[in-house]
């Protein structure tokens, strides 16, 4: 986990090589409540910095999720069709939400490490 | 006022403890100029027996259908409802129930809606339908623009023979957004920017069309077939359009359990296929349990209406048309699989018999080969013109096409005539002669 | 199980089956009633219709020959099916329904004996007007009732809902916009808002900025003003607004946005709270609409239908939706296409010409109260409110100090450290008999407790309601945490599983065979 980089929109991002996983932070997910259904993006789908690319919906709230980093969408995680709780029980890890095959290795620069976000999500 | 518990004793009660002389002093908010100092210029309030005879007076200076024998259609049809479908409505818990927010202490609601979710679903041949919404055409706009959402496309072909109502309904609604649509018929070939085609079955003038090529042509390229039903008894007698590969329904539901009233309310029916139900409009109940496991019901899905989505919702709806749809499904209990099937087919029957009958006039033409209760006759004198001669004669005999399609200049002589299982055969017979007249 | 092989209670072998205390699983009046799919058998029918004759059809070969499904019952079944089913309904006949924007009052009965006139529910929309010129005088009334009590020049009375009369006025806002050649890109919306309005404002095809609200709960001027610019199109604005609060800065909140050629779109959910004593058209409002199913007390039905007719400035009118009633030397008539006069007009928006059985209804309601009684329903729906504020202010915590309108907000505060959330206490509340406030909204004050009495409860029936809210609040804050936390105990369902239901969601019965199946 403290590998992790986060976003200030709550997402986490863990990067090897050139490939982003990309997931919704563990403080996220408790202030979302039980997660019933994550639509995702469409692999192969380009997308830039920002742009909202997945929908994260609990019982009474939806959430938009940005696209932490720009790239290519390469993999999604298919279990959170049939299990949404997976983002409950395992933000951080199991309950990824997709993977990009980056474009501009540059951006990681904005994101904050653990540390950081701790701060950021407590404020 | 009979209608009023608060008593001036009461009032003065309440104002005491809140410490106030005078309920004005609540209004302190409002600005000086925007206060109203004198009465609204309206007349003085009415006992019961009053009220009644001002309103019947009203209802006096219309002519019911039930009056006279009547052959209208064109959206909307005079069915038998059973008494007792109209009893059960008026139940207080019924009647007088909001939207079931608190699930606990709403499921005679929630059972309804689920039930009448399935039943649209059966009858319709879908996975899967909503809780109802306010009509068939405003229910056909919001599949327009779920079909353009499921796609991502913005080409939307539309049959030239949807009735004129939906057809505005659609182009009103989507005015401001930025989809194409084509008013079209015969209808061109789909391609890989279509998002959907809109078709009607019955179509405005009662014909029925195999959908079968249609849905296969739309499926190849990944356009949907969105198929409206305007005569939801036809569902009872004809392949439903989710047999025919439909993907998205809907339906004007009034013909079933509910009366005329001028035009409303009535109630639109959505289906749709299960992968779609997540862009679907409108609310949905669902089935869960409670703590101690015992089944119930729940709105569910709520993450796609605007109380939470907000600017991102699916659609601005947020009443559907609850009350129809009880009773739309107290009739359709009453009916049952049989009930339906029989009352369909005696309605294709009266129809049938009404324009053999018709045709053997002479200035008249039936234009339908195929129909279920509706069908257009093409006239010799100018089809208004007949319908105010008719009226002379005691028979409301149809719609002129004159006034859907105000613009087409070549159906001036057109007539859409309807017939349901109400119309008896000296209906069809007094019909039958009094054109005859009209047209010599 | 009942007869049809289904589990009527899904867990009947596990934990905490209180339905097992009767042989039947009934409960005195409460009945537990299976699905109408699973009482059905084949050949039963609740209608006798004559026989069909021999002959062939003329369906083009598209004869149905499949199954479709569908239970076949007698009619006393069918009548005991729905008579046992609506007793698990709340409703305001049996007692006071305090949902905070939502007004549910008492629904006249003589409304309903109207609206069933055959002069008035058999006559076909498709008629000729020469047939149904009560029909069209009737519209015309309620029209101008409905603009007198208004103040305002015009109403389109073809929109079916709320929301469906928010898009109305939106898109005739935009019309007459782009009819100056002007296209604006956003609409201000305070942050209190119903959802509708955004989602509204979206369909019509425009970008919406959130306007913050002041310490006194009403839309921030000075933000409001830094935000006005000549790319807004309009303001939408609900008045009083979601807090139960009076804009009383509206007037200047219509000339700002009327100063950079904006319009005011004033959603009209709580005109109940107006009704008689203030007009909008005094206000500067450009367009409202009006929920004939809160204010004018057609039935809320369990959730419709409804009919939100549209007050309309003169600066708006020529773009409302068609049809609309004419009058003239022939009596009655109706402009049913956005040709000729009515080139201007956005267009038709649903079948036909309006809501016709809610207008019967809304109308036999108005002339019931006539001008003398109508301002009662704001005076004593206000007065009831705060009644209600004034004896709960002190056990509970108000979310912004002074009077109220029409309804009372409170917010969490006051359950800190409990254990007890807001909806927690708005389930014990159903044990209690009530049904609870709006919860959870508006989302700008934390837990919300919305409370809307109306003018339809006696004093003993506000007082019993105060001295119960004032006993909960007691017990909360001395630790009976469970009173809540596992209420509604004495309902007919406990708390419902709203997460599997979204998760995995049922949205039909399917017969048991399809179940076995798709259990494979």
């Amino acid at each position: 986990m403290s590998d992790h980089k986060y976003s200030e929109d709550h997402e986490w991002i863990n990067v090897e090589g050139d490939i982003a996983t990309v997931g919704i932070s563990n403080f996220a997910q408790e202030q979302l409540g039980d997660v019933v259904f994550v639509d995702l993006p469409q692999v192969g789908a380009e997308v830039s910095k920002g742009d909202e690319v997945a929908v994260v919906e609990s019982v009474k709230a939806a959430s938009e999720i940005y696209a932490p980093l720009s790239g290519e969408i390469i993999a999604i995680n298919e279990v959170l069709n049939e299990t949404p709780e997976t983002v409950n029980a395992d933000a951080e890890n199991g309950g990824w939400f997709f993977k990009i095959k980056l474009a501009d290795e540059g951006e990681m620069d904005d994101l904050m490490d653990a540390e950081a976000y701790a701060a950021f999500a407590q404020g | 006022m009979r209608y009023l518990p608060l008593g001036e004793a009461d009032r003065g009660a309440m104002m005491a403890r809140i410490g106030i002389t005078s309920v004005d002093d609540l209004f302190d908010g409002v600005p000086q100029s925007a206060r109203l100092t004198k009465p609204l210029d309206l007349p003085p309030g009415q006992g019961e027996l009053s009220v009644e005879r001002t309103i019947s007076r009203l209802a006096g200076k219309n002519r019911p259908m039930g009056s006279c024998p009547s052959f209208i259609g064109g959206g909307a049809y005079r069915h038998h409802v059973p008494a007792s479908v109209d009893h059960l409505i008026q139940r207080s818990e019924f009647l007088t129930a909001y939207t079931p927010y608190q699930p606990e202490i709403s499921q005679g609601t929630l059972q309804v809606l689920f039930e009448f979710q399935t039943q649209v679903a059966l009858i319709t041949g879908m996975d899967v339908a909503n809780a109802s919404m306010y009509d068939g055409a405003t229910a056909c706009a919001e599949a327009v623009m779920m079909a353009s959402r499921v796609t991502r496309r913005k080409h939307v072909v539309m049959s030239a023979n949807l009735h004129p109502h939906y057809r505005d309904s659609v182009l009103t609604a989507s005015q401001f957004l930025d989809l194409n649509i084509d008013v079209v018929e015969p209808l061109p070939e789909v391609d890989k920017e279509t998002a959907c085609v809109v078709v009607q079955n019955p179509d405005v003038f009662g014909r029925l069309r195999d959908l079968k090529v249609l849905s296969e042509a739309c499926h190849e390229v990944g356009a949907l077939l969105v198929v409206a039903v305007p005569e939801v008894v036809s569902l009872g007698a004809v392949k439903s359009p989710g047999e025919m590969g439909a993907d998205i329904v809907v339906c004007e539901g009034q013909g079933i359990g509910n009366g005329l009233n001028y035009g409303g309310p009535y109630l639109g029916l959505f289906a749709t296929r299960d992968k779609y139900v997540r862009q679907m409009p409108g609310r949905l109940c669902g089935e869960t349990v409670d703590a101690d496991g015992k089944r119930g019901y729940v709105l569910t899905l709520s993450a796609r209406e605007q109380h939470i989505r907000r600017e991102k919702a699916t659609s601005n709806i947020c009443t559907n048309s609850g009350l129809c749809a009880l009773a739309f499904s107290i009739h359709l209990s009453l009916l049952g699989e049989d009930g339906l099937k029989g009352l369909a087919m005696l309605n294709h029957q009266t129809a049938f018999k009404l324009a053999d009958k018709l045709s053997e006039i002479e200035g008249v033409e039936v234009l339908e080969k195929t129909f279920f209760n509706e069908f257009t006759l093409k006239l010799s004198r100018d089809a208004t013109q007949v319908v105010e001669d008719l009226l002379d004669k005691d028979i409301m005999g149809g719609v002129p096409a004159a006034r859907l399609f105000p613009e087409r200049s070549d159906m001036a002589d057109h007539l859409i005539v309807a017939a349901t299982e109400t119309n008896t055969d000296e209906d069809i017979q007094a019909f039958a002669s009094a054109l005859q007249e009209v047209l010599s | 199980m009942n007869r049809q092989g289904r589990q009527t209670r899904p867990n009947e072998d596990g934990a905490g089956s209180a339905a097992k205390t009767t042989f039947t699983g009934h409960q005195a009046l409460d009945h537990e009633e299976d699905l109408i799919f699973e009482l059905g058998r084949d050949g039963q029918c609740g209608v006798d219709l004559p026989a069909l004759e021999d002959m062939p059809d003329r369906l083009g070969g598209l004869l149905r020959d499949n199954e479709i499904g569908l239970p076949g019952i007698s009619e006393p079944e069918v009548v005991r099916h729905y008579v046992r089913i609506s007793r698990n309904n709340y409703a305001i006949d049996a007692g006071i329904y305090p949902l905070g924007s939502c007004t549910m009052k008492h629904n006249p009965r003589l409304n309903e004996k109207m609206a069933r006139l055959p002069g008035l529910a058999d006559i076909h929309p498709l008629q000729p007007t020469s047939t149904v010129q009560g029909a069209l005088e009737l519209i015309d009334t309620l029209a101008h009732w409905l603009k007198v009590v208004t103040g305002m020049p015009a109403v389109a009375m073809s929109p079916a809902a709320g929301a469906h009369g928010e898009l109305c006025g939106l898109m005739t806002i935009r019309a007459a916009l782009e009819a100056r050649g002007e296209k604006r890109s956003r609409v201000l919306v305070p942050e209190s808002a119903h959802g509708t309005n955004p989602a509204t404002a979206n369909f019509c095809g425009y970008k919406i900025q959130s306007i913050p609200a002041n310490a006194s709960g009403r839309v921030d001027l000075e933000a409001l003003k830094a935000a006005v610019d000549d790319d807004v199109a309009a303001i939408m604005l609900t008045n009083p607004n979601t807090c139960g609060l009076f804009e009383d800065e509206v007037i200047e909140v219509a000339k700002a946005v009327h100063d950079v050629g904006g319009y005011f779109y004033c959603d009209g959910a709580n005109l109940n709270a107006l009704v008689g004593k203030v007009r909008v058209g005094d206000l500067g409002v450009d367009a409202m609409h009006i929920n004939l199913h809160k204010t004018f007390s057609t039935p809320h039905g369990g959730g419709g239908p409804g009919a939100g007719p549209v007050v309309l400035s003169d600066a708006l009118k020529a773009y409302a939706p068609v049809p609309w009633v004419t009058s003239g030397e022939n009596g009655f008539n109706l402009q049913e296409n956005a040709t000729g006069e009515a080139a201007a007009s956005i267009g038709r928006m649903k079948s036909f010409h309006g809501q016709m059985g809610m207008f019967v209804r809304a109308l036999t309601y108005m002339m019931s109260f006539g001008c003398d009684g109508l301002p009662r329903i704001a005076e004593d729906a206000v007065l009831s409110a705060n009644y209600v504020l004034a004896c709960l202010k002190d056990h509970m915590s108000p979310s912004f100090d002074g009077y109220c309108m029409h309804e009372a907000l409170f917010d969490e505060h006051f359950l800190d450290g409990t254990g007890v959330s807001t909806l927690d206490f708005a389930k014990a509340m159903i044990d209690e008999g009530f049904h609870p406030m709006t919860i959870y909204f508006p989302l700008v004050v934390h837990g919300a407790m919305l409370i809307e009495p109306t003018e339809s409860e006696s004093k003993a029936s506000l007082d019993e309601f105060i001295e119960t809210m004032i006993d909960l609040t007691k017990s909360a804050k001395e630790g009976d945490t469970t009173r809540f936390t596992e209420a509604p105990r004495l309902a007919f369902r406990k708390r419902l599983d709203e997460t599997r239901a979204a998760r995995s969601p049922v949205l039909r019965w399917r017969p048991p065979v399809d179940v076995a199946e798709a259990a494979e």
